[in-house]
């Protein structure tokens, strides 16, 4: 989570600190943001790269899980036979344990996603 | 075989409802900034309601229990897998897709890569995949009126064919959010309160226990399926990427008004998928117990219509029947439908549109949604019966082998060139394509071959991803002028660009 902090930085060192020149400021990075000038894009860039890095992170969690189960069963026969509850264990884990956790790991993902672009924002406002 | 008429009646219900409703209801207009406006009006979780509405498909209603009863507890990966396909959807995809601006698969490509020729070949591959999609709706409607009447298996076929033809080229179904959310909820009923009651019954005579041997068993390869292993992970690879692909899934985004309401409205759509398939292996379950004869017979997937009746008599049974009549119609007739309407709209954009003679829009529209629904239903009368989940599996290992490719490299990796892109377009598709033509014509297949043709994707999507980015590399020179605009477009919030 680095590179937010980078670009926020370099920022702050560049724009004196005065009111004035702080709403002009604020009008030239949403502009550099829309127009693509290069700090615009260099700015988006690092976003993509934040929210790319979350994306990776939550399919790789989901296909460690997914890739995991059966070598699981494969692994340990013991396993296969054993029971959850009154339910056989593929059952219990593929029929029901499942939904929850991709439901969990859906909203982990969206929340986190909503904070990195609000964390932009905020920054692009703030500049 | 059921002898009583309430089910049929049922039927008859969802279907002159759903003409009703396509033909004389709301007023809709096909264009797109009708869907922008009914877009701000529409709540994430009532157009998720419409998502799942449209996704759950004969293969969730009846397949998913038919493959459970005959080949035992891996089968639980095709629901797991059409669910999870959502999430990674939600995590890859949703958002920037819906910043894009992109109404279609083919919409998307041009946006991005700025080529009329991948834009088309796009356009191709987005009727085949839909097509595919079609043929198990149809010959879902064909096995339930069998099951219902003892109809010939064309007959619902072509009632579907009909039905859908009539409401989508009349312009209804479509943007009709409310029905499509509502035959959500008809679904959910129509499968739970069944598989509650059953479950109570069973229950409360006892629990008999079944002689399953290793049916309850992971990767025991029950029911005759070879290289389990392999085809467990090839199937959770083309639910996983393959749903980001499908035509009608990529259209209903567009209903969004931004990038955010994108994830939410995904995130509802995982927590309402989530809950509907708890219920479908219930029946694949208990048809163990009271219909083992259907397991292995190509009647295993009217085990979800056959159950209440076998188990409830009376009118309690009748009731239940009707009830899972209604929902599997509703499942083939709103499926069949949003495909109907997206390969209908690619067909009359991208594809009839050199032929001046085929008129203005709307008659254009209606003669390519002759095409989009007869094709399929000609390939229902002659195509090898595979199990109905199957069949839809193969229509995602060819979207995970196409599109997902496509989506994902074009979303977050700067240096895809267009020529990456047609040819992951090309050889995935081709390649998945070929497998499920054999499969379709002369299957089933044995041996470890057979394996790789039955469930591609596990080689056909690295195949794909592969070519893109080796071929992108290689034409590093040609990557589009437009890039880091059309990048700055997918991954820009919507605060920023609604201050202007």
């Amino acid at each position: 989570m680095s590179t937010p902090d980078r670009p926020a930085k370099r920022v702050t060192v560049v724009h004196p600190r005065t009111a004035a020149a702080r709403t002009a400021a604020k009008r030239g990075v949403r502009r550099d943001v829309r127009e693509q000038t290069e700090l615009g894009v260099t700015m988006l860039t690092s976003l993509r790269r934040t929210q790319l890095r979350l994306a990776v992170l939550v399919v790789l969690g989901v296909a460690v899980v997914v890739i995991g189960i059966p070598l699981v069963f494969l692994a340990f026969p013991a396993v296969r036979e054993g029971r959850v509850g009154g339910l056989a264990v593929g059952w219990f884990i593929l029929g029901v344990a499942v939904f929850p956790a991709i439901c969990g790991a859906g909203w982990a993902y969206v929340r986190h996603a909503e904070r990195n672009e609000a964390a932009f924002v905020d920054l692009v406002e703030r500049s | 075989m059921t002898s009583s008429w309430w089910p049929v009646v049922a039927v008859v219900a969802v279907v002159v409802a759903t003409v009703v409703i396509g033909t004389f209801g709301v007023r809709v207009s096909r264009t797109t900034s009708d869907f922008l406006v009914a877009s701000r009006s529409v709540s994430p979780f009532l157009n998720a309601s419409a998502i799942g509405g449209e996704y759950l498909s004969a293969a969730s209603f009846l397949g998913i229990a038919g493959l459970v009863l005959t080949y035992g507890v891996d089968m639980l990966w095709f629901p797991v897998g059409y669910t999870v396909g959502y999430l990674v959807l939600l995590v890859l995809v949703a958002a920037p897709l819906r910043r894009s601006g992109a109404y279609t698969l083919p919409d998307f490509a041009e946006m991005r890569l700025g080529s009329r020729r991948l834009r088309r070949v796009s356009s191709v591959l987005v009727v085949l995949i839909g097509w595919l999609y079609l043929l198990p709706q149809l010959q879902g409607a064909g096995i339930t009126l069998h099951a219902l009447t003892g109809a010939p298996q064309w007959v619902g076929a072509f009632v579907v064919a009909v039905v859908v033809g009539v409401t989508v080229a009349a312009g209804g179904m479509r943007s009709i959010t409310v029905v499509q959310a509502f035959q959500y909820w008809l679904k959910l009923v129509a499968i739970a309160l069944p598989a509650v009651l059953l479950v109570a019954a069973w229950y409360h005579r006892g629990a008999p226990v079944f002689a399953s041997g290793d049916w309850g068993t992971p990767l025991s390869g029950f029911g005759g399926r070879e290289y389990p292993l392999y085809a467990t992970y090839s199937i959770v690879l083309a639910t996983f990427l393959g749903t980001m692909g499908l035509p009608h899934v990529l259209v209903r985004f567009y209903t969004n008004p931004d990038g955010r309401a994108a994830r939410r409205t995904t995130l509802s759509v995982l927590g309402l998928l989530s809950v509907f398939y708890l219920f479908p292996p219930i029946f694949g379950a208990l048809g163990r117990v009271y219909t083992p004869e259907l397991a292995g017979t190509s009647a295993a997937d009217t085990v979800v219509l056959v159950l209440p009746g076998r188990v409830f008599g009376g009118w309690l049974g009748e009731a239940l029947s009707a009830l899972v009549a209604a929902g599997a119609f509703a499942a083939f007739l709103s499926t069949a439908s949003g495909l109907s309407v997206s390969v209908a709209g690619v067909l009359s954009q991208d594809v009839l549109t050199h032929d001046r003679r085929l008129g203005d829009g709307v008659r254009r529209f209606r003669i390519a949604t002759t095409i989009a629904i007869a094709v399929p239903f000609v390939l229902a009368l002659g195509a090898a019966r595979a199990d109905l989940a199957e069949t839809v599996t193969l229509a995602f290992a060819v979207a995970a082998s196409t599109f997902c490719p496509l989506l994902v490299l074009g979303i977050w990796w700067p240096r895809l060139t267009v020529r990456g892109a047609t040819a992951a377009l090309l050889v995935g598709g081709s390649s998945a394509l070929a497998a499920v033509v054999l499969v379709l014509t002369l299957g089933p297949f044995h041996g470890f071959v057979g394996a790789l043709l039955e469930q591609p994707a596990a080689w056909t999507v690295p195949l794909a991803f592969g070519t893109a980015v080796l071929v992108s590399l290689r034409t590093h020179d040609r990557v589009p002028r437009t890039t880091p605009a059309a990048m700055v477009r997918l991954h820009t919030p919507e605060e920023l660009e609604a201050s202007r």
